[in-house]
């Protein structure tokens, strides 16, 4: 398999095929399988963050090698409205899709390392990493 | 694509197989609503065993559709949720907590039978 992949998300169905190619890239570096669902799910949340919010955009896996460890790294990448108060967001409970304020709080806690940069007007990116235990 | 229903006397059973995308979780909905009052089922089993991700979308339509049966008189059972989709959906911050549950689909027809008296 690849080093990295993307996947364009554009329609509903691309957020069920970034999951399972993100699932496939965890499972072939070595993650057991709660690890795998937990990369699953969040690419599951942010891919449909994009669609639902930025309508499209791609969401990119890589994998990283450094001395000590090995991961995954996923990037999700929007040019969509951006986010005004990102500290908001990133609040539980915070939604404004009325589902159920899972959204980047919960990104979080499924990943190790989670950044986030976004401009009003220019877009949002998102990276998240998931070292193999 | 769409999810099969089954009747089996007076309950429903539903093992769900395949990976499921937003569209087919709301025409599960749709469709399981309907049979509900279709057939007057008194008991509604889903079973999650071959399901390995739920995500919070997926998981606000399973805690829907209970509530929704159940405001039609027809009592849901969600069975065999996976140990890797529990600890998921927990780090998400979701805990269905008002959503019955049992082991496994045999678990989940006796709980059924037990609450509604058979």
């Amino acid at each position: 398999m690849d080093p990295r992949s993307c996947v364009n998300i554009q329609k509903e169905w691309d957020i069920v095929g970034a999951r399972q190619l993100g699932r496939e890239m965890a499972k072939e570096i070595g993650f057991g399988t709660v690890d795998q669902a937990r990369i699953a799910t969040a690419i599951s949340e942010l891919a449909r963050n994009i669609y639902l919010y930025a309508d499209h955009g791609q969401i990119c896996f890589e994998y990283i090698n450094t001395k000590s460890k090995k991961g995954i790294l996923m990037t999700a990448v929007d040019v969509g409205p951006g986010i005004k108060d990102v500290s908001r967001v990133m609040q539980d409970g915070y939604t404004t899709s009325g589902g159920l304020g899972a959204g980047l709080p919960g990104v979080k806690r499924l990943m190790d390392d989670f950044d986030i940069e976004s401009t009003v007007g220019e877009g949002t990116k998102i990276k998240a990493i998931k070292w193999v235990k | 694509m769409r999810i099969p229903i089954l009747k089996l006397h007076n309950y429903l059973l539903i093992s769900i197989q395949t990976e499921i995308d937003d569209k087919t979780a709301i025409q599960f909905q749709e469709d399981l609503l309907a049979k509900i009052h279709k057939t007057g089922a008194s008991g509604v089993v889903i079973d999650l065993t071959s399901v390995d991700i739920i995500d919070s979308f997926i998981a606000k339509v399973l805690g829907d559709v209970v509530s929704m049966s159940d405001l039609m008189g027809a009592r849901v059972v969600l069975t065999g949720i996976q140990p890797a989709v529990a600890m998921t959906l927990i780090d998400l911050g979701i805990h269905l907590q008002n959503v019955p549950t049992a082991l496994n689909l045999e678990q989940g027809l006796m709980k059924l039978h037990q609450e509604l008296g058979g």
